[in-house]
């Protein structure tokens, strides 16, 4: 079966619908369904990502005037231009430097997570373990109560207290 | 060490053993780390790259490990070596045929391998036969521990461990299963578990032959995710949710095939073993897809003690007409997947082979192993 939208592609996606009791059939593609919003895309290549980060940046001229005084890291001196070729960056430091810049691509690779959670070198201090333990509870509690699963947020904000 | 020590073999992890070792093949981990106060490699100069290198080979060869290590220089090594690494799943193909200093630490029994100057400065990696992520994470966290108090790895309070690609950005891990779903294809239904595997964020890539086709209904699936989720979480999300329901679907396709379509499976299984047993030239694809039908029908017998036909005919094959049967086992099977890609071959004989001769020796070697 084609897709109903293009009309090219082999429909993959079968949606039936019943609205006052009338109802109704869509056959689409695979991309045709996520241009729709009915099926989500979940596994971006890093190009994507990439794709859409240059797509959301402000051009060079819109922000400087000229691309010469493009923001560059005062470490390894990479650009944001250089980085979406090269999908790799310079040095550690890009990660503050383009922080900004950083943050949606970090989040659509990351299903919207943008704190750490897991192991931590076991060099780092008390005080900056403990930190980074309550970002990462704090981050849980919102998802808790997001999703309305107020055990799971009262047992947090319980391990929340006893950490502060 | 020598790599033709290890290339007469398969690796330890796929010997067939480990916990639903018929379905899932292997466990891996990987962990991305870089080191505090260099660049990423991208913008690292010669000097800067071979200085990280010997920081890291020396620390690397004074681990404990309980195994002999060796290292290897990448850049150094012969393109045919390289090629025999990255079929082992020892390196990377990026690994492989990058640029620079670079380098490799292998345990001999190749359960470990660290790559140096891949795309981060260390790539940590543990594999397993079955599965077993679990041992796999304990393994490598001890590892990655006794590294970390000689070092200091790149890492941020808020992102975690700082990577070269944002995409292994937070704890750097990547879990791959490698799984064999060769009922799954022949019901029909392997596209919904790509589909549902994508849904799930998760990356599905062929696990032998070239690029990302899964040839010989070989399959690797890796998460994507690993800021904002523990190392501890990824695994579990796969030990106990993710795996075992694929492994659960191939077994009810397994045994679809048995009740409802006996005649389907016992075509594929005395086709494959005809062609096997007497092509003389099989090119590594064609092979694969053969091979594959062959396993599934070991293990079927094996594991459900299943007896079609074909099944029956494929487990009492006799060695050059004698009585005295082959005992084909899942090893036998697997020996032939490893060692008939093409740089296994080469090495194998001592020389180096083009395609047309490479698809002679192959169907020898198959031949000679399901005849006796």
């Amino acid at each position: 079966m084609q897709c109903q939208i293009c009309q090219k592609k082999e429909a993959t996606i079968h949606l039936t619908e019943i609205t006052d009791g009338v109802r109704s059939e869509m056959h689409l593609c695979e991309l045709c369904a996520q241009e729709e919003g009915i099926a989500v895309k979940s596994q971006l290549s890093i190009n994507e990502l990439l794709t859409g980060l240059l797509a959301t940046q402000p051009s060079d001229d819109e922000l400087f005037g000229d691309s010469e005084h493009e923001l560059s890291c005062p470490h390894c001196s990479i650009t944001l231009t250089q980085f979406t070729k090269e999908a790799v960056l310079g040095c550690p430091y890009d990660y503050e430097v383009f922080e900004k810049q950083l943050q949606p691509l970090i989040e659509k690779a990351h299903n919207s997570k943008t704190v750490h959670r897991g192991k931590v070198p076991s060099k780092t201090p008390k005080e900056t373990k403990k930190q980074i333990n309550l970002t990462a509870l704090r981050q849980q509690l919102d998802a808790a109560v997001q999703s309305e699963d107020y055990e799971l947020a009262a047992k947090l904000r319980d391990e929340i207290n006893q950490l502060k | 060490m020598k790599l033709t020590d290890i290339s007469g073999d398969i690796n330890e992890w796929f010997d067939g053993s480990g916990p639903l070792a018929d379905i899932v093949i292997s466990s891996r981990i990987r962990l991305a780390r870089n080191l505090a106060g260099y660049k990423f490699l991208s913008r690292c100069s010669v000097a800067e790259k071979s200085e990280i290198l010997d920081k890291l080979k020396d620390i690397l060869m004074s681990l404990e490990l309980g195994d002999k290590i060796s290292y290897l220089s990448v850049d150094k090594t012969p393109a045919l070596d390289r090629h025999l690494m990255v079929e082992r799943h020892l390196i990377s193909r990026h690994h492989a045929f990058g640029k620079g200093p670079r380098g490799v630490v292998i345990a001999q029994r190749e359960f470990f391998t660290a790559m140096i100057n891949e795309e981060d400065h260390l790539r940590l990696q543990v594999l397993k036969g079955g599965l077993q992520l679990s041992q796999c994470a304990v393994q490598i966290n001890r590892i990655d521990d006794m590294i970390e108090e000689r070092i200091d790895y790149a890492f941020s309070p808020r992102y975690g461990y700082l990577t070269a690609c944002p995409t292994n950005l937070g704890t750097g891990i990547r879990v791959s299963v490698m799984l064999h779903l060769p009922a799954l294809k022949m019901t029909g239904q392997i596209e919904k578990f790509l589909n549902a595997s994508r849904d799930m964020g998760l990356a599905v890539r062929g696990l032998f032959g070239e690029g990302t086709e899964a040839a010989g209904d070989f399959y690797q699936l890796s998460n994507q995710v690993s800021l904002g989720i523990s190392e501890a979480e990824v695994v579990a999300q796969f030990e106990n949710a993710i795996i075992p329901e694929i492994v659960e679907y191939e077994n009810a396709a397994r045994n679809q095939l048995l009740s409802k379509e006996p005649d389907v499976l016992d075509d594929k299984i005395s086709r494959a073993m005809a062609l096997l047993r007497n092509a003389h030239l099989i090119s590594s694809q064609e092979a694969l897809f053969l091979l594959s039908h062959l396993r599934l029908g070991i293990n079927m017998h094996e594991r459900m003690g299943a007896s079609t036909p074909a099944i029956e005919k494929l487990c009492k094959i006799s060695a050059g007409g004698a009585d005295k049967p082959l005992n084909l086992s899942i090893t036998t099977i697997n020996r032939l997947f490893m060692l008939t890609q093409p740089a296994h071959l080469q090495l194998n004989c001592g020389k180096t082979l083009d395609a047309a001769h490479r698809d002679v020796l192959r169907a020898q070697i198959i031949r000679s192993a399901l005849n006796g």
